[in-house]
C-alpha cells in the first residue's frame, strides 16, 4: 500500500497508478470487512503478491487463509468463490487475465450469474472477479481479448470496467460490498497510467457514467482504456474547433442509460468506442437503444468503433491497426459533425 | 478398489432405523413423483435415482441441518435423505409461487439453505468446485461443518472433478466428493467412458483417501461415510466416496434403457435395497412390521399433503422475471 497517504489531509490528493489504486481498495476493504477474502494465482507474498504485484503485502497483513494463492485453476478458482460467497464471505478471486475466464465460463455463466435467480432469491453469490486485459503489449491471440460482451449478455453479474486511478479504487469498493457478482476490468493502459486520487476516495457507485470531459457538438460513449483514447481525440477535436464530450461508463452493464441519452440528447451525435470486437459488441447495445430513444433528435446516425473481426494478432503493425486510435475516433467525429 | 477402512463404525439400532426411515421418504417420494408426471400434473423431465437411496439415506445420518450438500440434477433423493421439507420441494417441481425457489428452479436447481441443500446444478461435476466454497468457508469460521458433493460416475470424468479434488487436498477442506457409481453415463456404459476400474483409485492422484464403497449396503456405508465425515470435521481434509449403485429408471423418465440388457437391469433390480434393509430391521427384532406400516403411512401422508399443497399453489406472477436477477428488482 502507498502509506504517503496514511499522513495526508483529508480530501487531500495524491498521485497513484490504477494498480496503487486497486491495492488500496483491497486493503481497505479487507481492513474494514473480516469477511473479504483475496485469492487467485501467485497472489500471496510467497509467490510475490501476483504477478503484476497488485496484491503484494495483502496475505502478511491478512493471513494466509484470507488471501490464498491457489493452483493455475480457474473453475476451482470461481468454484471456491461462489461457495465462500453463499456462505456470507466477499470473495475477490483473480483471474489473471480475462482470456482465462474462458475455461471458468461453466462457473461464472451457469453459477455465479443464475443461482440467485434459479434459486427465487434464496442464494446470493456477492464475489468480484478481478481480471485483466488489453491489446497493445504484443500478446496476441489468448492474452488481450476484451470479452465483456459475453459477460454483459448474461443476466445476473454486473460488468465494472475503471479508466482512471480513482475510479479503481472507488469502484473497486463498490463491488466488493455488492451483493452480486462483479466482473471487474483492468487493462494494462489504465491500470500503469498515473491519476489524482483523493486520499479518502470512498466507493463510487456501480452503473453510473461520469462525463471525462463536457462538450456540446458530439458524445464520445466509452469505458476502460478507451476512453483514454476518446480523451486524446477530443483534445484533438477542440483543435478543429469541434466540442466533444466523452462519456466513461465505467459500469459497462448495467450501463447509465440516462446519462448517454441525456448526452446525446444535447449534442445529437454519438459514437461508441470501445477496444472489443466491434461486432454484437457492447456498442451495439448502446448505439441501438439511443436510435430507439432519440430516433428524431439525432442529427447523424450513431457511430460504433471496436476491433475488427479477427483475434488479438501478434504484429506490431497489425496490432496497431487493430485498436482504435484517436484518429480514428476523431474522423468518425468530423465525418458526423459535418452533417445536419 | 483403492483402500480398505481400518475402523469400521457400525450404526445402532436407532440409525439404522432413521437410515431407513430417510430411504422409504426417498422411494415413497419418487414413487409419487413418477406417478404425478403420468397423470401430467408434472411437465418437466425426471431424472429417478429410484436404487440410490442407501447412499444419502446412510451420510444424512451422520449430518446436522449446518452441514451441507451440493447436488446435481438427479439429487432429489440427496435432498430428501437430507430432511428438506416436500411441500416447499413439491411446488417447485410443479412450478408454482409456493416453491422453495418460487417456481424460478424447477427439479433442476432445488434449493433449502435451512436443510443444508445449497446448490442443485444441472451441469455434470459442477457440484464439487462449489463445495469447495463452502469447505474454506467452514474453516475461515472455524467450525466442524462438512460439506457432501455429490455427482455420478460419468461426472468423475469431467475437468471440475480433478480440478476440485486437488483443490480441497491441497486445502486440507472438510469436503466429501461422493460419486454415486450407478454404472451408466447417461446412456454411455462405465467402461466405455472412464480409464480405471474403480473411481476411487482417482483419489491416489489427488493425496486423499478413496473407497469404493456397496452403495446398497447401509452397513458398508455408515463405515466409509462416518470415517470420511470425521475425518474432515478433524481437520484432516476431503475424502472420495465411490458408491456402487444401481438407477432402475434409466437416465431421465420415460427411458427405454436400450444401452442395457433386460436381465442385467433385472438382476440389478432384484437386489433392491429398500425391501433387503426393511427385511432385516424386521429380522433383527429392530422394528416389527407393523411400526414399519405405521412409518409408511406417515411418509405417505406426508407425500399426498405435499401433492395437494403443490396443487394448490398458483404459477409465479410475471413480475418474477424480474426478480432475483440482482438483489435490486429490475425497473418495470
Amino acid at each position: 500500500m502507498n502509506t504517503d497517504t496514511l499522513n495526508k489531509e483529508a480530501g487531500e490528493m495524491v498521485k497513484m497508478t490504477g494498480q496503487q489504486a486497486v491495492s488500496a481498495a483491497l486493503f481497505e476493504a479487507m481492513e474494514n470487512d473480516p469477511k473479504v477474502l483475496v485469492f487467485g494465482e501467485d497472489v500471496a507474498d510467497r509467490e510475490g503478491g501476483g504477478v503484476m504485484g497488485t496484491t503484494r503485502g495483502l496475505s502478511a497483513k491478512f493471513g494466509d487463509l484470507r488471501v490464498r494463492s491457489t493452483p493455475i485453476a480457474e473453475q476451482s478458482i470461481i468454484g471456491a468463490a461462489i461457495g465462500a460467497a453463499m456462505a456470507g464471505y466477499k470473495p475477490v478471486a483473480e483471474i489473471m487475465l480475462m482470456n482465462f475466464t474462458t475455461v471458468a465460463m461453466d462457473m461464472i455463466y451457469n453459477h455465479a450469474a443464475k443461482l440467485r435467480f434459479m434459486s427465487g432469491g434464496q442464494s446470493q453469490v456477492p464475489m468480484v472477479i478481478r481480471t485483466l486485459t488489453g491489446a497493445g503489449f504484443q500478446t496476441a491471440g489468448q492474452h488481450a481479448d476484451h470479452l465483456e460482451g459475453w459477460f454483459c449478455h448474461t443476466a445476473g453479474i454486473k460488468v465494472v470496467a475503471p479508466a482512471t486511478p480513482a475510479d479503481y479504487k472507488g469502484l473497486l469498493l463498490s463491488a466488493i460490498q455488492d451483493p452480486d457478482p462483479v466482473l471487474f476490468i483492468e487493462t494494462g493502459k489504465t491500470l500503469f497510467a498515473p491519476g489524482e486520487v483523493s486520499v479518502d476516495q470512498g466507493a463510487i457507485p456501480l452503473g453510473k457514467a461520469r462525463v471525462a470531459q463536457e462538450g456540446k457538438d458530439i458524445t464520445l460513449v466509452t469505458y476502460s482504456s478507451m476512453t483514454l483514447v476518446c480523451l486524446q481525440a477530443a483534445a484533438e477535436l477542440a483543435e478543429a474547433g469541434i466540442s466533444a464530450e466523452v462519456i466513461d461508463l465505467r459500469t459497462v452493464s448495467p450501463w447509465d442509460k440516462d446519462a448517454v441519452l441525456a448526452s446525446v440528447e444535447k449534442t445529437g451525435r454519438a459514437v461508441v468506442v470501445h477496444e472489443a470486437l466491434r461486432s454484437f459488441g457492447p456498442g451495439a447495445e448502446i448505439a441501438a437503444t439511443i436510435q430507439e430513444e432519440l430516433f428524431g433528435k439525432l442529427k447523424a446516425p450513431v457511430r460504433r468503433l471496436g476491433a475488427p473481426y479477427c483475434a488479438v494478432p501478434f504484429a506490431k503493425a497489425l496490432e496497431n491497426a487493430y485498436l482504435v486510435q484517436p484518429a480514428d475516433v476523431v474522423a468518425s467525429a468530423k465525418e458526423l459533425c459535418s452533417r445536419g | 478398489m483403492s483402500e480398505t477402512l481400518a475402523n469400521r463404525a457400525s450404526p445402532d439400532a436407532a440409525k439404522q432405523l432413521d437410515i431407513f426411515r430417510r430411504m422409504l421418504r426417498i422411494e415413497r417420494n419418487d414413487d409419487a413423483t413418477r406417478s404425478q408426471i403420468r397423470r401430467g400434473r408434472i411437465t418437466a423431465p425426471y431424472y429417478s435415482a429410484r436404487g440410490q437411496e442407501v447412499i444419502p439415506s446412510t451420510i444424512s445420518s451422520l449430518l446436522t441441518n449446518d452441514d451441507k450438500i451440493c447436488t446435481i440434477y438427479r439429487g432429489i433423493h440427496d435432498m430428501v435423505a437430507k430432511d428438506m421439507p416436500l411441500r416447499p420441494l413439491w411446488a417447485e417441481i410443479m412450478g408454482r409461487v409456493d416453491g422453495t425457489c418460487k417456481g424460478k428452479g424447477g427439479p433442476m436447481h432445488l434449493t433449502h439453505p435451512e436443510t443444508g441443500v445449497m446448490v442443485t446444478t444441472g451441469i455434470v461435476g459442477s457440484s464439487m468446485p462449489i463445495a469447495n466454497g463452502f469447505g474454506w468457508a467452514s474453516l475461515l469460521d472455524g467450525t466442524k461443518e462438512v460439506t457432501i458433493a455429490y455427482f455420478g460416475d460419468g461426472a468423475s470424468n469431467i475437468g471440475a472433478f480433478h480440478e476440485a479434488l486437488n483443490l480441497a487436498s491441497v486445502w486440507k477442506l472438510p469436503v466429501i466428493f461422493v460419486c454415486q457409481n450407478n454404472g451408466f453415463a447417461e446412456h454411455t456404459r462405465y467402461e466405455n467412458g472412464t480409464s480405471v476400474d474403480f473411481i476411487a483409485k482417482r483419489a491416489i492422484g489427488y493425496g486423499m483417501p478413496g473407497y469404493t464403497v456397496d452403495g446398497n449396503d447401509p452397513f458398508d456405508m455408515y463405515a466409509h461415510a462416518h470415517a470420511a465425515i470425521e475425518r474432515a470435521r478433524a481437520g484432516e481434509g476431503p475424502t472420495l466416496l465411490e458408491c456402487k449403485t444401481f438407477r432402475f429408471m434409466g437416465h431421465v423418465f420415460g427411458d427405454a434403457d436400450g444401452y442395457m440388457t433386460k436381465e442385467e437391469k433385472e438382476e440389478a433390480m432384484a437386489k433392491d435395497p429398500l425391501p433387503a434393509f426393511r427385511q432385516k430391521l424386521i429380522d433383527t427384532g429392530i422394528a416389527t412390521e407393523e411400526q414399519l406400516a405405521d412409518l409408511q403411512a406417515k411418509i405417505e401422508a406426508e407425500v399426498q399433503d405435499a401433492i395437494d399443497f403443490g396443487q394448490a399453489s398458483e404459477a409465479p406472477s410475471i413480475d418474477e422475471l424480474r426478480r432475483d436477477v440482482f438483489a435490486e428488482e429490475i425497473p418495470a
